[in-house]
């Protein structure tokens, strides 16, 4: 929102030790170090005490300002079974926890995390993890509890981020090693088996006598078996589901001819008859399993499933008996008292009890402004309270509160890779019938010598098995999402480049994605004040605590007057006082203008001006788009559907109507079910939809649509779940990014047609029976490595067109 | 001849260490963290009081790199 860094800075520039934020004034100090508040110069003491000042040696003001800091309240942290949720692993003696840390950013964090120990003896051993943003701690459970220790991390300013989520992100981690093994041995299998197959390449004379070929195919047969049994078998574990769906996966010819080459290998070698193509085989499953590796790129520090609970606090604070203490969030009952602080969120349906409420609801519905609350109203779940604290009383629970109930959506439930879809599918389900019927002719051609015919049968198999075919999507795809990457356009995996490159409608949000957050700016409309006037408005908006208040109080730079008398503030409707002699009213327009007609009123947000009496204009609050949306819409008009759906009013749809034109549909007061909706119905009209939003409000149509991507001013930031993450200043490439991800679906289909033309040189021979290992060991490489260094140089080549590299 | 077969054996038993070298390494998280041991090892063990007006300029350049690292 509007942000109070207005501070001129004076000639001499003052910058916090600790965290290097500008200071107000140098009163706050120890010795010649400056601080920008106290929570800075504790932390510093903290260190100093402990001799742990290496800190600010490592990296220039390392800290995290603890300005705005809150002190929190980690009692819930006592609760057993929070406790057991949120630890990794405990003996009753030791317990091992893992924090995320969102804070860490230089050596200097990495440095701090791991000397824990040095502050607190209980800590045993820490060690942090910098790119997944990640500390992990071990500490002896008598000495310290898990409460001190969250309370020590967040009194040096690395407050963890608590939430019961981050569980699932091991499961990939055991899985990349899986994967890492299985090349491992494939690797190890594929380099011995060359090695001992060399003499049958050169045909070396003496060789094919002696008895050596018959141990070096053994060998090689006992160096095939774990490659066969172990790294190649998630493919045939993928065929099989695949066809127990009735889908021709990929996987299915891969699987056959991998089974083939094996099989056919293993009569020869052991029938003494021929070398076998394990070598080959070995090759093919090494590089199937590098090009998946490729595919893999993830993201370690951002999250692309979060869900509402890693928005909402883990615990509240809640008033029981006259006493305040914490209780998980999960346990909220009907009717629990919680005490809200600022800018803490609202966990569940509640009523205002206490004290003055301004709910921003920016995140549920998108509106920007603060809404203002008296006792008695109703504040949904995902409000955040921004000013002092109040009570609020629950009326419903957690899971059943308005926001939550869309994550009960189906949406939510369906799994979003689906096989069928992807284009290499396709391809290999008319791949794979054609090869078996040029297979099964080639030996009824041959058949009434069934040798030739078995050799035929096998070859065309053999030489068939889409090596480079199943190479292309990951390599193409996967360097796709590197080259996103670079450009900050974070995609969860590579399936969603190709769904990119399928888009027929976009669907924008409005707050936050077009607009830019943090600069909402105040503008007069009416006729322009005097320096005189000004001077009215500001000392009168400079008593209230309102927030928008703050941003009228910014808006003019004259200065105030003590003579205010007579000053009153009315909750929900305005303020007024006497300054100078004159009678100031500011606020809406009922409270400014009693004989206004209550049909007409203006629900916009605009803050009426009265000077005595006298209506003077009135203080919009206007977003302000981002840079360049014009012609980024205008660009993305000509080839796809656009729409837009808003949870704020329409009071900005004539501005709108500018940048998308009068004819594209716009949607005011969404409700977060309703956007969901809307991309539902567009999708039943067989529409391709991209969502672009930003907000827990977008959630539901961000996981129904086809690519859903969430805009954020950091990636790191929390957003909801999506495919993808948009840094907003990388908003104005959106249009090359949906072409680049047309390119890549054509860079796909033209490694396709290279692999086609590989595969119908070797099955000119297979077909004669006459395929050598030779051929075969040169073959299925060179068209896996050259379909490889196509994909990744046209690749880059478009980019660099394109401007993304 | 048959010393090749001798050789064999040889090259193959190391082969197969270096195959089980890697599998364990693999196995006690040494390619988890591909990125923060690099930094680690920059630390030293105890820097002291005199040297701490010497800002180590290398290191704050080490702090820009680790903040492009830190998405990728």
């Amino acid at each position: 929102m509007i942000q109070i860094d207005k501070y001129m800075s004076t000639e001499v520039e003052l910058k916090c030790y600790h965290c290097g934020e500008e200071c107000e004034s140098d009163d706050i100090r120890i010795d010649d170090k400056i601080f920008c508040c106290n929570g800075c110069k504790t932390v510093y003491e903290i260190l100093d005490q402990n001799n742990l000042c290496t800190y600010y040696s490592l990296d220039e003001t390392p800290g995290i300002t603890k300005k705005k800091e809150i002190k929190r309240n980690y009692d819930f942290l006592d609760d057993p079974q929070l406790k057991e949720e949120l630890i990794d692993f405990t003996d009753g003696t030791t317990t091992k926890v893992t924090f995320s840390i969102p804070q860490m950013h230089c050596s200097s964090c990495i440095w701090i995390l791991e000397n824990l120990f040095k502050l607190n003896p209980g800590i045993k051993f820490s060690r942090a993890d910098f790119l997944k943003k990640i500390v992990t701690i071990q500490f002896a459970e008598k000495e310290i509890s898990l409460k001190e220790v969250v309370e020590l991390l967040d009194a040096i300013g690395y407050e963890p981020d608590l939430n019961l989520e981050g569980k699932q992100k091991e499961k990939s981690t055991s899985h990349n090693k899986k994967l890492a093994y299985k090349i491992g041995i494939a690797g190890f299998a594929f380099g011995n088996i060359m090695l001992f197959s060399f003499p049958e390449y050169l045909h070396v004379e003496s060789f094919s006598q002696d008895s050596m070929k018959e141990i070096f195919g053994y060998l090689n047969i006992v160096f095939s078996l774990p490659v066969f049994f172990y790294s190649a078998s998630e493919y045939f574990i993928s065929a099989y589901k695949g066809l127990k769906k009735k889908i021709v996966n990929i996987d299915v010819p891969v699987s056959i001819g991998i089974i083939v080459l094996f099989f056919r290998s293993l009569i020869e070698i052991l029938s003494q008859t021929g070398p076998g193509y394990l070598d080959s085989m070995t090759a093919l499953v090494f590089f199937l399993l590098v090009g998946r590796i490729f595919q893999n790129k993830t993201y370690d520090a951002l999250n692309f499933e979060r869900n509402y609970k890693s928005y909402f606090p883990i615990a509240v604070t809640i008033r029981k008996n006259g006493k305040e203490t914490t209780k998980p969030v999960g346990k909220l009952k009907v009717r629990d008292r919680i005490i809200i602080k600022n800018n803490e969120l609202v966990p569940a349906d509640s009523v205002l009890i206490n004290g003055r409420g301004f709910i921003d609801y920016g995140f549920v519905t998108g509106e920007s402004n603060p809404v203002e609350k008296v006792n008695g109203d109703l504040i949904y779940a995902g409000g955040k309270q921004v000013g002092g604290a109040i009570e609020v009383e629950t009326i419903k629970e957690v899971s059943q509160s308005y926001l939550t109930q869309l994550w009960n959506n189906e949406a939510f439930s369906k799994k979003y890779h689906s096989d069928i879809n992807s284009m290499v599918n396709v391809v290999s389900k008319y791949f794979t019938f054609v090869i078996l019927s040029i297979a099964t002719i080639a030996g009824i051609y041959w058949w009434p010598e069934s040798s030739i015919a078995f050799n035929a049968i096998t070859a065309v198999l053999i030489i068939a098995c889409p090596c480079a075919l199943a190479l292309s999507t990951p390599f193409t795809l996967g360097n796709s999402l590197r080259i996103y990457g670079k450009n900050k356009f974070y995609l969860k995996n590579t399936d969603v480049v190709e769904a990119m490159s399928e888009i027929t409608d976009i669907v924008f949000d409005k707050t936050g994605t077009l607009t830019e957050t943090g600069s909402a700016s105040v503008k007069f409309m009416g006729e322009p004040l005097t320096e005189d006037e000004k001077v009215l408005v500001k000392t009168l908006v400079r008593n209230s605590a309102h927030p928008l208040s703050n941003g009228i109080n910014e808006l003019f730079d004259v200065p105030v007057t003590e003579n205010v008398t007579d000053f009153k503030e009315i909750p929900a409707k305005g303020i007024e006082a006497i300054i100078n002699g004159r009678r100031v009213k500011i606020g809406s327009q009922m409270f400014v203008n009693h004989f206004a007609d209550e049909n007409k009123i203006d629900l916009s947000t605009k803050v009426y001006l009265a000077i005595d009496n006298e209506i003077r204009g009135y203080f919009a609050i206007k977003n302000a788009y981002r840079k360049n949306l014009s012609e980024i819409i205008g660009s993305l008009k000509k080839e796809y559907n656009l729409y837009l759906l808003s949870g704020d009013n329409d009071s900005e749809k004539p501005e709108l109507q500018k940048f998308f034109g009068e004819d594209t549909v716009m949607k005011f007061r969404q409700t977060p079910q309703e956007k969901l909706d809307f991309v539902k119905s567009l999708q039943e009209k067989n529409r391709k939809v991209l969502m672009i939003g930003d907000g827990l409000n977008d959630a539901g149509a961000l996981k129904q649509s086809d690519v859903g991507i969430s805009v954020s001013e950091n990636a790191n930031n929390f957003s909801p779940a999506c495919d993808g993450i948009l840094e907003s200043s990388s908003f104005k490439k959106l249009h090359e990014f949906i072409n680049f991800a047309k390119t890549s679906k054509r860079i796909i289909i033209a490694s396709f047609i290279i692999s086609f033309v590989y595969n119908v040189v070797g099955i000119y021979f297979a077909v004669q029976g006459t395929l050598s290992p030779v051929i075969a060991a040169i073959l299925m490489p060179l068209s896996s490595i050259s379909v490889v260094v196509f994909t990744t140089v046209t690749t880059n080549l478009f980019a660099k067109k394109k401007r993304l590299l | 001849m048959s010393v090749i077969l001798i050789l064999i054996g040889f090259s193959l038993s190391v082969a197969i260490l270096f195959l089980v070298l890697y599998l364990w390494a693999v196995r006690s998280g040494q390619y988890d963290d591909k990125y923060t041991p690099s930094v680690r090892i920059l630390f030293d063990d105890e820097i002291k009081e005199e040297q701490e007006d010497d800002k180590s300029t290398n290191q704050t350049t080490n702090s820009k790199n680790l903040k492009q690292n830190s998405i990728n």
